[in-house]
């Protein structure tokens, strides 16, 4: 169905030049084909290093992030199951196959430092420290969750954890995030923020404008744009006239990286090196992290626009299999211990389960409580 | 007491702020080197620096989103508005940012900002530069909204706006800044939010009226006496929201008489909330319809002639309180 659209676009444009032809191409799914071909040679050129890595990485750490990634795949998966049983209401934007992000900037961070990022948020919440209870009994609209029903799947929020949201508004946190890094750097606080956003934001005026103020104020701030290839149903070569969003940083001066997004060790790497010149030299940077959302933009996404073959194509780098299979390379886990992470993760995602069902719905005080401070 | 202008008074009132908490900055545009467009925050770069008063790329988006941040991670901004227009610009992060952060955190973070800058016309800056935008956030809850009218409630209203944990929107007049006032010497002198002054005692009639028409509310109130010996109470709610009804109420019940000056467009406005309230707390105290003087319906137009047209005026008001008077 991707192919009908592009043939209607090519239609409207009969007389262009042949140097388009690739973007033609790109617009029915090869250049995205080609793309994920094109990542995996890179990955097996550096593979063998990343096993060296790999042995040299504290073993907890590694535990803890394999863990991380798939309580976030199960939580999800439930997530999406309860959801089409009507449990969850309104909009559900899944992680399902980004996880690799998440966990390997955000467990690069110290505690104290600061989160924020879009309505596709249940992973880094958890990552963050929200217990999954908070955050399922929060999809659920319940009081037990981690805002007392208020905000939903789109607004996780916890300020013991410096999770500064959940935001709805594509490209607004990144404004947020900005002020956030702009605070710590007036107050000398030594943290660092991360502000996460999907590709389809660095078309929004406010990502242009915040990675100006950035450079231009030298904040402590890592923009990560978590490239998923698709703005909803418009895929980024349909959006964006440029396919290169690391380099748009080059406008404003700032440091950038290209990073494999289905490498949660590729991804760690380049977040401790931009971690690293944020606390030291406070500097911004902008991380491109190229990844791929198996799910619809939101569950109620036909998801007409792309192909099976390409859904399956990405899936063949799934972040937790290529993880998994780098770690028992490096003889750090065997399948055994996978398997008991993700029955701890199954059990951590039933009790979430059983506590968002226990949980009840917020009582009606709470609809005109904190609307004022 | 000391004799002020509003731009003084509100000048002070940073300056005082900014002493008082270390979190306190103020960001804008040409705020800093050039000393504010409009001089509201004159002398205070050059005071304080680099860090406390901060001059910002034109990017009212931008730097807006970095207020809410910032307050969010425990500052105190205040952003000021070269003018309330463009504010429009901002306005996704005033309305779907600032107003909704501390309900949809179901509590969690609260956003202490204060936008500030000229709201309303100045002098024949045609249809872009003047509008009067307050019941356009006064319509979101969340937010705070403030215009004073005087000086020394300029100042108080800016220090309680500035220590409110609320994100507060405090609308300035243009044409009103180098108005005189006297103003409590006093550094720690507040005025609270959403409580109303009466400007003007009265029993006939009483006119609501807000920033730019408080000192029209009161030129007509002293020709009505004179002319028509009838005695006009003058109350400015100096907060829109939240709105101090019941002072309006009061004053109703004692006038039975109500007129509303504005300059705000007349459709879906502040005073049209006010009417409204008025009718559900008051209607058996009305002895005469209520009247509005507004902004007509229209951009506003560039020449001298036809600006004055469009705008509320004394004359403007003279007539509906005559109106209301049946006189």
């Amino acid at each position: 169905m991707a192919r009908t659209a592009a043939t209607a676009s090519s239609k409207k444009s009969p007389s262009k030049p042949s140097a388009k032809k690739p973007a033609k191409a790109e617009s029915n799914g090869n250049g995205r084909m080609a793309v994920v071909e094109l990542m995996n040679a890179e990955y097996q050129k550096r593979r063998k290093s990343q096993i060296e890595a790999i042995k040299k990485t504290d073993k907890k750490l590694l535990r803890e992030m394999l863990y991380q990634m798939v309580l976030g795949r199960v939580f999800e998966e439930k997530a999406a199951e309860v959801y089409r049983m009507g449990k969850i209401g309104g909009f559900c934007h899944l992680y399902i196959g980004q996880e690799a992000i998440a966990i390997g900037s955000m467990m690069a961070l110290n505690p104290d430092d600061m989160v924020i990022t879009s309505y596709r948020d249940h992973v880094q919440a958890m990552v963050k420290g929200i217990a999954p209870e908070a955050v399922m009994a929060e999809l659920y609209g319940k009081e037990g969750g981690c805002v007392k029903g208020k905000g939903g799947s789109m607004h996780m929020f916890s300020k013991e954890h410096e999770f500064f949201g959940g935001h709805g508004i594509v490209g607004g946190q990144i404004g947020v995030g900005t002020g956030m890094a702009y605070a710590a750097k007036y107050k000398e606080s030594g943290q660092v923020t991360l502000c996460f956003f999907g590709e389809a934001a660095v078309n929004q005026g406010i990502f242009h404008e915040s990675l100006n103020m950035a450079q231009l104020w030298k904040l402590p701030i890592i923009y990560i744009c978590e490239n998923n290839q698709y703005g909803m149903g418009t895929s980024q070569e349909r959006a964006m006239s440029t396919r290169n969003i690391a380099k748009k940083a080059e406008s404003y001066e700032m440091a950038n990286e290209f990073v494999d997004g289905m490498d949660v060790m590729a991804v760690r790497d380049a977040a401790l090196r931009a971690i690293k010149r944020a606390r030291e030299e406070s500097l911004p940077t902008l991380l491109e992290v190229r990844s791929y959302r198996y799910m619809g933009h939101s569950m109620s996404d036909p998801g007409n626009y792309r192909t099976r073959e390409e859904i399956a194509k990405y899936q063949e780098r799934d972040p937790i299999v290529l993880f998994q299979d780098s770690l028992k390379t490096a003889k750090v886990f065997t399948d055994k211990d996978f398997e008991a992470i993700r029955q701890e993760a199954i059990e951590a995602t039933k009790k979430a389960i059983e506590f968002a069902e226990e949980s009840p719905y917020p009582s009606e005080s709470e609809l005109l409580s904190d609307v004022y401070a | 007491m000391a004799l002020l202008t509003i731009r003084d008074a509100l000048n002070q009132a940073l300056r005082e702020e900014i002493i008082r908490d270390e979190n306190v900055f103020i960001m804008g545009e040409e705020v800093a080197e050039y000393d504010g467009a409009y001089k509201v925050t004159r002398g205070l770069w050059k005071e304080f620096g680099d860090k406390r008063v901060v001059d910002t790329p034109i990017t009212e988006l931008g730097f807006a989103a970095l207020g809410v941040g910032a307050a969010m991670a425990g500052l105190r901004p205040v952003i000021e508005f070269m003018t309330f227009n463009f504010s429009i610009l901002a306005s996704d992060q005033i309305i779907n940012h600032a107003a909704k952060m501390l309900y949809m955190s179901g509590g969690e973070f609260k956003v202490p900002i204060v936008f500030r800058g000229p709201n309303g016309s100045a002098f024949q800056v045609s249809s872009q530069h003047s509008q009067a935008l307050e019941a356009f956030y006064a319509n979101f809850p969340g937010l705070k909204v403030v215009m004073p009218s005087t000086a020394a409630d300029a100042k108080g209203l800016l220090k309680s706006a500035i220590r409110d944990d609320n994100p507060v929107i405090f609308m300035e007049q243009e044409r009103m800044y180098g108005m005189k006032g006297e103003v409590p010497e006093d550094d720690d002198f507040t005025i609270p939010l959403g409580v109303a002054d009466i400007k003007r005692e009265g029993k006939d009639c009483t006119i609501v009226a807000r920033s730019m028409t408080v000192p029209m509310a009161l030129e007509a109130a002293e020709k009505i006496q004179q002319e028509f010996d009838v005695s006009v109470e003058v109350i400015d709610p100096r907060t829109i929201k939240p709105l101090d009804i019941d002072t309006i109420v009061s004053s109703i019940k004692k006038t039975n008489r109500l007129v509303i000056a504005e300059e705000s467009h007349s459709f879906a406005s502040v005073g049209a909330e006010i009417t409204y309230q008025v009718m559900d707390h008051a209607f058996d105290h009305l002895d005469a319809p209520i009247k509005r003087i507004s902004t007509v319906e229209a951009p506003m137009p560039y020449a001298r002639n036809l600006e004055a047209a469009a705008l509320p005026s004394v004359d403007k008001i003279i007539a509906a309180v005559k109106e209301v008077c049946y006189i």
